[in-house]
C-alpha cells in the first residue's frame, strides 16, 4: 500500500533517524549478549521491505531476520492451479491475479503448467488487476467466467463486499483458495519447536491483515507461545521501529503485542469487514502447498453465496485431507522456507535452474514469495559481501 | 533452459530477452559477421551499431515501437518512434541526421488517428532536423495484429563513438531526470488507474537538446550513455556493470524518482527502477568532469540531473550493481526479470 509523499519521505528516506534507531537496537542486542535473537516476519512485503532496504545488513550479529508463511500465490495448492488450467483450457474464461498467472502446478495439464502457459496454448486467460475488474467484465459481456481466488485477510474483503452487495454477475463464479494468516503463523512456531531449531522469539505481525483482523489475534497468539509481536508498517523506518520495541520486550522478558503501524491498525480492526466476511464465508480445515491441510486454516462461500462458488457450478472436486499429497517439485524447499526453517539460499534450486523468470516452485514467482524476493533484490548476504570488498 | 513455447517475457527487454536472442540468433551468425566496415556490431549489443568510414563513424539504430494505448499522457506511438531512434544514435555519441521507417497497421485502424501519429512523427523529425529518407507501409487484417507498429531506423553521423564497455572504475554514473515515468504512465493506463489523479505522464522526448552539446564539449570524458527503456535503470547498469567488468554502486538518496511514480510502482509490486523512461539519459562520466557535466545539463533545463554513484573495480564481484538504501542498508540491483505483473496485495 503506498504511503502519502509526506509519510514516505520521513519513514523511507531520513537517515538520522535511520541511524538512531539502529543504534538502540544494537544496544538492545548487546544487553542480551550472545543469545541469538531470532525474529520472524508473516507478510511477504515486511520481507520485501527488509532486503529491498538492505535491512539485515544492518542487523547486529546475534539477531536473525526470518520470513514465515506470508505468500498467498505460495501457498495456493497445486491441485487447484491445475483445476484453473483445466478450466481455462475448456474454454471458461480464468481471471487471475498478475502473480497467480505465472504460478507453476506441479503436474502439466493438456501441455501446460501454469495459467500463463495456458493462454499461450490458447486457454482462455485474462489477468485483472483487482475483482471488480473481473465484475465489470463479467457483467458486460455475460461470459461464464471463473475468479481464482487467491488472498489473506487483506485481500478477502475485495471479494466479500462485492459479494455481499449483490454486486457480482451470476456468470461469475469465485473459486475460493483464501487463506487465514494466525493458523499458519503457530504453525511456523509451532514447526521450529517442534524440529528443535532455534524458536523464533518476536513476531513482526503483518499490518495490512492486521488493517481487518486487528492486533487481538497476534495478542492470542504472544501469550500462548510466551513471544512478544509487534504489528509493523512497511516502510524501512517502520520495520527498524519495530525490531527495536521486540527486542526491547524481550529484554524486559514481555510477551505482548504492541502496535506500531498505528496509523492504520487497530486493536479490533475492521468490524464491518468482519461481519460481512463472516455472512459470505465459513472458516473450513484447508490445504496448504507443500504442508498440508492446517485446521481452521481456509475460507469458502456459505448460504445463498454459494451461488457463485465454481467447485459447485464446474464439478470440481475439493480437496481433502486424505486425498491431499505433497505437491512441491522434487528438491524445492518453498514449504520450509515457508515457515522459516530454511533460506532461498539453501535450496539446491534457487537460482540455479530456478529463477523469477521460470520459476520451479511457488515461493519464486509472486513479489512475496521469500524466493522471489531474494531473486530480484539480491537478498542473501552478497550485498554485504561486495559492499565490504569496493569499500561501501 | 530452452522454452517451449515465446511468452511476453521474452520481448520485455529483461534477461528473458537477452535469453532467448541469444539462442534464436546470435548464436548463430558467425563471429566475423557480427560487424562490418571495422565498427560496433552483434558483439557488442549497445543502442545501435557504426560503420567506420574514412574518420567518421556511421550510427545506426532500429526499433519496433508498439504501445497499447497509441495514445497516452504525454505523447502518442509517433513520437515514441521518432525520439526512440534518435535517442539511441544519440546514446552511441552520434548525431541524428537522417530515418527510414516502417508502418504495420491493422486494417479499420482510423486513418484520422494514424494522421495524428504521423503528424507527431514528422514533427519530432523536423524539430530535431532529421531527414525521413525512405520507408515501407503494410496493413494486415485484423486477426493478425491489434493496433499500430512503427519500425524506425536511425541514422547518424559521429566523430566518436560512446561504447559502454568502455565505462572505467571511478566513473559517476549520472542521470539526467526522474525514472520511470513513461513505463509507470502505460502500466498505469493498461490497468485502467485515473492518470490525473496519479498524477502519472510519459516522459517521451528526444534528447538531441541536451546531448548534442554534452558530446561536442566532453566528448571523450564521456564513457557510457543509454537511454533506459525497456527494463529501465536496473538493466542499464547492470548491463554496463557486464560489460565494462565493473561493481557500480548507487545511493538511493541520491536517484530522481517522482513520489507518485513511486507510489504507484509499489502499488502494483514493480520496483520503479526497472521501468522505462522514454526521455532520460544515464552516462558513465570521467570523476574530473562530473559536476561540470551535472551543472552542464541544469544549464541545459533537465534541472534534476544528479550523480547517483560511481563504477568501482572488483575483479571478484565485477558485473554487480550494489544499492545503497537511504537508510543505509544494502542490497543488489538485480537486473529485472519477468514480465511485469501486477501482485495480489
Amino acid at each position: 500500500m503506498a504511503e502519502s509523499p509526506e509519510s514516505l519521505q520521513v519513514l523511507r528516506y531520513d537517515a538520522a533517524a535511520a541511524s538512531s534507531i539502529k543504534k538502540t537496537i544494537w544496544r538492545l542486542a548487546n544487553k542480551l549478549g550472545s543469545k541469538k535473537i531470532k525474529l520472524m516476519n508473516f507478510c511477504g512485503t515486511h520481507e520485501w521491505t527488509t532486503v529491498h532496504f538492505g535491512l539485515r545488513s544492518l542487523m547486529p550479529p546475534n539477531v536473525e531476520l526470518v520470513a514465515g508463511p506470508g505468500c498467498p500465490v505460495c501457498v495456493t495448492p497445486s491441485y487447484y492451479i491445475e483445476q484453473a488450467i483445466k478450466l481455462s483450457m475448456d474454454g471458461v474464461r480464468v481471471f487471475s491475479f498478475g502473480d497467480a498467472f505465472k504460478l507453476p502446478s506441479l503436474r502439466r495439464v493438456k501441455g501446460a503448467r501454469s495459467l500463463e502457459d495456458a493462454k499461450a496454448l490458447g486457454g482462455n486467460v485474462e489477468v485483472v488487476y483487482s475483482f471488480l475488474d473481473a465484475v465489470k467484465k463479467a457483467s458486460k459481456d455475460g461470459k461464464d467466467s471463473v475468479f481464482l481466488g487467491i488472498g489473506f485477510e487483506t485481500t478477502t474483503p475485495s471479494y466479500s463486499i462485492p459479494l455481499y452487495g449483490g454486486h457480482v454477475p451470476e456468470n461469475l463464479y469465485f473459486m475460493s483458495v483464501l487463506r487465514l494468516t494466525p493458523p499458519a503463523a503457530s504453525y511456523a512456531i509451532e514447526a521450529a519447536l517442534e524440529r528443535g531449531v532455534t524458536p523464533v522469539q518476536g513476531i513482526i505481525a503483518p499490518g495490512h491483515v492486521s488493517t481487518i483482523t486487528g492486533a487481538k489475534p497476534w495478542d492470542e497468539m504472544a501469550r500462548r507461545f510466551g513471544i512478544p509481536a509487534v504489528v509493523s508498517g512497511f516502510e524501512p523506518l517502520d520495520l527498524l521501529m519495530s525490531i527495536a520495541m521486540l527486542l526491547k520486550m524481550i529484554w524486559e522478558g514481555e510477551a505482548r503485542v504492541v502496535i506500531e503501524y498505528k496509523r492504520l491498525v487497530s486493536w479490533e480492526g475492521n468490524r464491518y469487514v468482519q461481519e460481512v466476511n463472516s455472512r459470505v464465508f465459513s472458516v473450513e480445515d484447508a490445504a496448504w502447498r507443500g504442508l498440508g491441510f492446517i485446521p481452521e486454516s481456509g475460507l469458502e462461500l456459505k448460504g445463498s453465496y454459494a451461488a457463485h462458488d465454481a467447485f459447485k457450478e464446474f464439478g470440481v472436486k475439493r480437496l481433502s485431507a486424505e486425498e491431499w499429497s505433497y505437491d512441491l517439485p522434487a528438491a524445492c524447499k518453498c514449504a520450509d522456507i515457508t515457515l522459516g526453517l530454511a533460506k532461498p539460499t539453501d535450496c539446491p534450486l534457487f537460482k540455479r535452474v530456478c529463477m523469477p523468470e521460470h520459476p520451479i516452485g511457488p515461493c519464486m514467482v509472486s513479489l512475496e514469495g521469500t524466493c522471489a524476493v531474494w531473486a530480484r533484490f539480491g537478498g542473501g548476504g552478497l550485498a554485504e559481501e561486495i559492499a565490504k570488498e569496493v569499500g561501501v | 533452459m530452452k522454452p517451449r513455447f515465446l511468452t511476453l517475457a521474452h520481448g520485455a527487454g529483461g534477461v528473458e530477452t537477452e535469453e532467448i536472442l541469444n539462442h534464436l540468433l546470435i548464436s548463430r551468425v558467425p563471429d566475423y559477421l557480427t560487424r562490418a566496415l571495422g565498427g560496433v556490431g552483434l558483439d557488442v549489443l549497445d543502442d545501435g551499431a557504426t560503420l567506420k568510414l574514412g574518420d567518421k563513424h556511421v550510427v545506426l539504430s532500429v526499433d519496433s515501437y508498439t504501445v497499447t494505448p497509441p495514445f497516452f499522457p504525454g505523447g502518442n506511438i509517433g513520437l515514441l518512434a521518432a525520439a526512440g531512434s534518435i535517442n539511441d544514435v544519440l546514446m552511441m555519441g552520434g548525431r541524428p541526421v537522417a530515418m527510414m521507417d516502417a508502418v504495420v497497421a491493422q486494417e479499420g485502424f482510423p486513418v484520422e488517428d494514424m494522421e495524428k501519429i504521423m503528424e507527431s512523427f514528422v514533427n519530432t523529425l523536423e524539430e530535431n532536423d532529421v531527414a525521413l529518407i525512405g520507408g515501407d507501409f503494410k496493413v494486415l487484417p485484423k486477426s493478425d495484429l491489434n493496433g499500430v507498429i512503427i519500425s524506425t531506423l536511425g541514422i547518424g553521423v559521429a566523430d566518436r563513438v560512446i561504447v559502454d564497455r568502455n565505462l572505467a572504475p571511478g566513473d559517476k554514473i549520472i542521470v539526467s531526470g526522474p525514472l520511470g515515468e513513461h513505463g509507470a504512465t502505460i502500466l498505469a493506463l493498461q490497468y485502467g488507474i485515473d492518470l490525473e489523479e496519479a498524477q502519472l505522464r510519459s516522459d517521451v522526448k528526444p534528447l538531441t537538446g541536451l546531448m548534442l552539446p554534452l558530446i561536442e564539449e566532453y566528448g571523450e570524458h564521456i564513457h557510457a550513455a543509454r537511454d533506459p527503456t525497456r527494463g529501465g535503470l536496473a538493466m542499464t547498469l547492470n548491463d554496463w556493470a557486464s560489460s565494462s567488468g565493473t561493481v557500480i554502486v548507487v545511493e538511493e538518496a541520491s536517484i530522481p524518482l517522482r513520489k507518485p511514480v513511486v507510489a504507484y510502482a509499489e502499488m502494483l509490486g514493480i520496483d520503479p527502477l526497472s521501468l522505462a523512461s522514454e526521455g532520460v539519459a544515464v552516462l558513465g562520466v570521467a570523476p574530473t568532469v562530473a559536476e561540470d557535466v551535472v551543472e552542464r545539463m541544469h544549464e541545459l533545463g533537465f534541472k534534476h540531473a544528479s550523480i547517483i554513484g560511481e563504477a568501482r573495480s572488483s575483479e571478484k564481484y565485477k558485473g554487480y550493481v550494489l544499492y545503497r538504501s537511504a537508510v543505509g542498508g544494502v542490497r543488489i540491483l538485480e537486473p529485472p526479470r519477468g514480465e511485469l505483473v501486477p501482485r495480489i496485495c
